[in-house]
């Protein structure tokens, strides 16, 4: 059995309910339709990008925690690579940096032991080893290619690089710039390269050498490495400073 | 028995309309940053229109896609569970058969689909509905296989390896759309149908 008074009330609320609907309809539709309409100008806005930034560290997190530091990425036969292998870069192929090698030397700084510079000889008399790996770009696109150089973690070993540290930093000669975690830069399938397809790197490749880094999306694969650094402070990157993720493992 | 009560009847659970509202508004922001996403390296010879896009540029809409990505796969796991464990599922979805679909799909292409009960849904409506389901999670799949290639490498092979997973993520989202496309013709259609995914209630046709 109902009472009056609660019929009454649920009668009224009916009704209250129905206009709220009604506007809330309206407001949710019209909401929608600008959310739709200025895309662009809802990532500008200021709250919206710094949820957005949020949510990108909190990524950067659930990667690095993920990221399984023995799993492998697949390695393919030389008869899977791609041909020719595509140039990417924030400029056209034209403007490669061209790296005069003869007087190279590979900078270290940050905490580093021994920060004795490197030349090209040095490095190339380093045990090599080459991987055959699929190259993801940030933008969608894949392609597979050789790679050959030194284990980065046995560099960092041989340099008494502090492994404890939480980045490595890189600067490169055409201005590019990027960082890793310490874990990438521990997997085994990190490599320092100065070949591609058993030649030593064009400069479009990145001549003198390339990070390899096969669980990372491409554009955090330094080219023409000038100098790098081990810190712990956030050093960020070309890309990541507007607002490409930051781990972007693969 | 009260004769206002007599007129209403509970369609929706509040799980399921609060559900589908934020599937509705994380959907329409994973296929908008997709698109622009799509843009940045076209797998088939065309282009989205940038003004359907979200995000202005690729970064903007990767920081959109790994923003919505948790929101939609923490509603869908609350939804699936409710769905299976309540037994919501069951009732609502099934049973459904090829001949059920068939026939309703039919009389609705000619308009002559009943929707007297909002209650119990037809055979097509039953098949759009679990098609969104299994689209659903074919994009949260094939998705993981394109993120991390490396990391659910297992899941990529799955899918015949990178390549192949970027085609079946678009693929799956285009038969998901589509399928959101139709459902919101049919909403228009029936336009009673539309305060019901709000309030749960529908009035009882008599």
């Amino acid at each position: 059995m109902k009472t009056m008074e609660t019929s009454l009330t649920a009668h009224s609320g009916k009704l209250i309910g129905s206009i709220e609907r009604r506007l809330f309809l309206k407001q949710g539709l019209s909401l929608g339709a600008l959310a739709l309409l200025s895309g662009c100008d809802l990532t500008d806005d200021e709250s919206v990008q710094k949820l957005l930034t949020g949510m990108s560290r909190w990524n950067d997190g659930a990667q690095a925690w993920l990221f399984n530091p023995n799993k492998l990425a697949p390695e393919f036969p030389e008869s899977a690579i791609t041909k020719p292998f595509p140039f990417n870069a924030f400029y056209s192929v034209d403007e490669v940096t061209l790296v005069d090698g003869k007087d190279y030397k590979l900078e270290l700084d940050g905490l580093i032991r021994d920060k004795k510079p490197w030349t090209l000889p040095e490095l190339y008399a380093l045990p090599q080893t080459s991987q055959v790996t699929r190259h993801i770009c940030v933008e969608g696109w894949s392609a597979i290619g050789k790679w050959s150089g030194v284990r980065f973690s046995d560099f960092l070993a041989r340099i008494g690089a502090d492994t404890k540290a939480k980045h490595i930093g890189f600067k490169c000669a055409d201005d590019y710039y990027t960082s890793i975690d310490m874990a990438t830069a521990l997997h085994p399938q990190t490599l320092l390269t100065f070949r591609y397809a058993d030649e030593i790197l064009p400069p479009k490749y990145g001549f003198p050498m390339k990070l390899r880094i096969p669980t990372k999306l491409g554009f955090k694969n330094p080219k023409h490495i000038m100098s790098m650094f081990v810190t712990n402070e956030y050093p960020g990157g070309y890309w990541e400073d507007q607002g490409y993720n930051w781990f972007s493992g693969s | 028995m009260d004769a206002a009560q007599a007129q209403w009847v509970k369609v929706h659970p509040l799980i399921v309309r609060i559900t589908h509202w934020i599937s509705a508004f994380g959907i329409l922001i994973m296929v908008a940053s997709g698109w622009r996403i799509y843009n940045a390296s076209p797998l088939f010879p065309f282009r989205i229109p940038n003004e359907l896009t979200l995000g202005g540029w690729l970064a903007g809409a990767l920081q959109w896609h790994f923003a919505a990505m948790w929101l939609l796969v923490i509603n869908g796991i609350v939804y699936l569970t409710y769905g299976v464990v309540s037994g919501h599922f069951r009732r609502k979805l099934f049973p459904l058969t090829p001949r059920a679909v068939f026939h309703d799909v039919l009389g609705a292409l000619r308009g002559r689909l009943a929707h007297e009960d909002l209650s119990v849904y037809n055979a097509a409506q039953r098949a759009a509905y679990l098609a969104i389901i299994v689209c659903a999670v074919v994009l949260v799949f094939s998705g993981l296989a394109i993120w991390k290639p490396v990391q659910l490498q297992e899941i990529t092979a799955i899918f015949g390896g990178y390549e192949s997973a970027r085609v079946v993520h678009f693929l799956a989202m285009t038969l998901l759309v589509l399928i959101v496309v139709v459902h919101v013709v049919m909403v228009i259609l029936v336009p009673r149908t539309f305060p019901t995914m709000i309030t749960g209630r529908a009035r009882r046709a008599s």
